[in-house]
């Protein structure tokens, strides 16, 4: 998949400078949902307070509903979400925690919505910096996961959220996460689409079961014994299974509209690549210097950045690591005891049926805001190409950048 | 909207049906036909998990000839307050015709109401959205096996304020959410029992009426956990209501209005009578206990009288 390759575009989109708070603000006031309700939460509360100047402004006729809690927020958005219209909040961290109880109720209702998420560490000990075990700790809650580079894909990944969201075949809630600081307050200069393609490109919402129409009653959340609940799992899968085929197909007509083309991961320097890395969100921008450093070194070094979480991407992650000799996946969220981070389980078990599969290590790193020098990076490599090397694998799980 | 006229009630179709699970002379089945009957705007309704959603939206049944629906235990207030946020933008939008009047009702036990509920509610009064909440008071957690909640009376027996060798029930008073609610300043607020059912009819009315969130707290006799006969539910009731335990009032703009006075207030102990879980209370060695809840009754029903500037 191509990115960032700035094609001559028919709109008038705009250059700007934004934080990356700013510019999923930016998203949401070309998108005008109906109903916005939220609950600030650092690093995400500017997303809430810019929003809150455009409902000052005028610029939005959304209901913004500034509640007491995440819960509330969470549940006043299910309500709205069900009541039949685009819903939207924001939140990370024990914000995302406090609201777990209804994230499941959300996508097992099937309501559409679009969750932004600042990431960020998880108490205790209390930390407002950013690192994705907050996401990870929901990653089975039934939302689709889409995780941002930078400004840029924050920006889009928030306006295609809700083509995907809304596809009457995934009507799925899809959260669009951000790391905490490094993207949420980080200043970067990004393209702004006309207001015109954004509200094009969204199109009309219509809603599958509103309960505004008063005139054709419906039932939301009814209770269900062992006879049922199995079969209404299972139905809800059906939106999983159908939204990697929507994320690309609204990827693809994004990029045709804007020059900017997403998928379910991005390649960076795969095609050759002996030694991969298995990174999401701002992280991978520090990885793709390293490569270029490298590759000038002459180690053949590629990054496979996860740009879809939810669903998985298991066939795409095997086909662009089966080529390679050796891969780090670096996890911005502790193993709670597992055999490793989330996302090295998932990639682990995405490569188990290959017939030579590359060896697969993990390391743990920036947690709590922890920086990853670029030096860490380039010894991750250095250190898969002396795995490949002597086929000693050595210690499965690690971390960086961490005094012992 | 028509006045209240009791022609009309009985004309109303049913918009709660029969057929739902609720036990034979449950007090919420009867409050919530009641509050359904009292008002005729097409209306919404959010149900907290608790007996009355159980037993009425267990899939493929349903009781409900309304939209209705259920997310969890502790957000019926926040999540009414959401529906009633949609239809307000899709109004501002011309999605929907500006004639096109829908109410929106919220129903929690005291569990979803007093306990897990209450922040949600709070803030949901706060915000100031349009809707009426109804707590359906049974004075603990029954659906799930009749546990203690704020709004269980001192001294009665449940499954987590047990009576044994030293302690005799629930320890605490109990919480007094409707002036709580009060305190918000909403337009209304009122505590109702569906022994008086006109009263309680009137205040629903009102409710709907009024702009703005309102409250209405109902006491809704349990046979089941109460351990009492189903057939005397009624009766039980008005026994708390007879005895100021449960006094009839609505609070409108801060003024307070006692809506039922009884003519002879009886003792609480006529209240705590035949009922399983007070039983132990009317032993000669809790006499004590029974005389302090006495006097914490009259004091707060005092207050109450002193509040709405009637002679004590
Ligand atoms: C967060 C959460 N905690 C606990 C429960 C278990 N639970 C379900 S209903 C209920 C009690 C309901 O009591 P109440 O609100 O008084 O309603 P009632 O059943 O008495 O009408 C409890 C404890 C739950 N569903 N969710
Ligand atoms: S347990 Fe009590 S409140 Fe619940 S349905 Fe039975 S009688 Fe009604």
């Amino acid at each position: 998949m191509e990115k960032g390759t700035m094609k001559k575009t028919k709109s008038k989109s705009r250059r700007v400078f934004l934080t990356g708070d700013g510019a999923i603000a930016e998203a949401m006031r070309q998108i005008n949902p109906h109903v916005v309700a939220a609950y600030p939460i650092t690093p995400s509360t500017q997303v809430v307070e810019t929003f809150a100047r455009f409902v000052a402004d005028g610029l939005v006729d959304t209901e913004f509903v500034v509640t007491e809690s995440e819960h509330s927020a969470m549940s006043a958005c299910v309500g709205a979400a069900a009541g039949g219209g685009r819903v939207m909040t924001v939140t990370g961290s024990q914000g995302l925690a406090y609201m777990f109880e209804v994230l499941g109720v959300t996508s097992g209702l099937r309501l559409p919505m679009v969750m932004a998420i600042a990431n960020r560490a998880l108490n205790s000990p209390l930390n407002i910096h950013g690192d994705h075990s907050d996401t990870m700790a929901m990653r089975d809650m039934g939302w689709i996961h889409l995780y941002s580079e930078n400004g840029q894909e924050a920006y889009d990944n928030t306006v295609q959220a809700f083509r995907i969201a809304e596809n009457p075949n995934v009507r799925t809630p899809v959260l669009v996460a951000i790391d905490g600081f490094q993207t949420s307050h980080m200043v970067e200069t990004l393209t702004v689409e006309t207001d015109e393609l954004v509200k094009k490109f969204i199109g009309k919402y219509i809603p599958s079961y509103p309960m505004i129409d008063i005139d054709n009653p419906v039932l939301y959340g009814a209770a269900d014994r062992p006879d049922y609940y199995m079969e209404h799992k299972r139905n809800q899968l059906v939106g999983m299974i159908n939204a990697p085929e929507v994320i690309q197909q609204v990827g693809k007509e994004y990029g045709d509209l804007t020059g900017r083309y997403y998928g379910l991961v991005e390649e960076y320097r795969m095609e050759d690549a002996e030694y991969a890395i298995v990174v999401m969100s701002a992280t991978a921008g520090s990885v793709k210097d390293v490569i270029e450093q490298l590759r000038e070194e002459g180690v053949a070094a590629g990054l496979l950045k996860i740009r879809a979480f939810r669903p998985f991407p298991a066939d795409e992650v095997a086909k662009s690591l089966s080529r390679t000799k050796s891969v780090a996946v670096l996890d911005r969220c502790g193993t709670g005891g597992a055999q490793g981070g989330p996302l090295f389980l998932e990639v682990r078990t995405a490569l188990y049926e290959e017939k030579s599969p590359p060896q697969v290590i993990n390391y743990i790193f920036g947690l709590g805001g922890r920086d990853l020098p670029l030096r860490d990076i380039k010894d991750v490599y250095l250190r898969l190409r002396e795995i490949a090397r002597t086929g000693k694998r050595g210690k499965l799980v690690d971390f960086l950048n961490l005094r012992e | 909207m028509v006045s209240f006229k009791l022609k009309d009630i009985a004309t109303r179709e049913e918009r709660f049906a029969q057929g739902h699970k609720m036990c034979p002379g449950c007090g919420v089945a009867i409050t919530v036909r009641q509050i359904m009957a009292s008002f005729e705007e097409p209306v919404v309704i959010a149900n907290a998990t608790g007996c009355l959603e159980i037993c009425s939206g267990t899939f493929p049944h349903s009781s409900w000839k309304v939209p209705w629906i259920h997310s969890a235990f502790p957000n019926a207030a926040s999540t009414i307050a959401g529906l009633e946020s949609m239809y307000r933008a899709k109004l501002k939008r011309g999605e929907i015709h500006k004639e096109r009047k829908i109410k929106f009702l919220a129903f929690g036990g005291d569990g979803g109401t007093y306990d897990i509920g209450f922040q949600a509610l709070s803030g949901a009064a706060e915000r100031g959205h349009n809707f009426v909440y109804v707590c359906l008071d049974n004075e603990g957690y029954m659906n799930t096996g009749g546990q203690r909640s704020s709004a269980t009376p001192p001294g009665a027996r449940t499954t987590t304020s047990e009576v044994g060798k030293v302690l005799q029930g629930k320890q605490q008073f109990r919480k007094d959410l409707t002036r709580i609610m009060a305190a918000h300043n909403i337009p209304y607020a009122a505590q109702a029992a569906p022994s008086k059912w006109l009263d309680l009819m009137k205040k629903a009315y009102r409710a709907f009426e009024v702009e703005g969130p309102a409250f209405i707290n109902v006491l809704c006799n349990c046979p089941t956990g109460w351990h009492a006969d189903p057939a005397r539910g009624l009766e039980f009731v008005q026994r708390a209501v007879d005895s100021c335990f449960w006094p009839l009032y609505e609070v409108e703009s801060g003024v307070v209005r006692i809506t039922y006075k009884p003519r002879k207030k009886i003792p609480v102990v006529e209240w705590f009578k035949d009922q399983g879980r007070f039983k132990h209370l009317l032993r000669p060695e809790n006499e004590e206990l029974l005389e302090s809840i006495q006097v914490e009754v009259d004091r707060i029903w005092n207050q109450l009288l002193k509040d709405a500037g009637e002679e004590m």
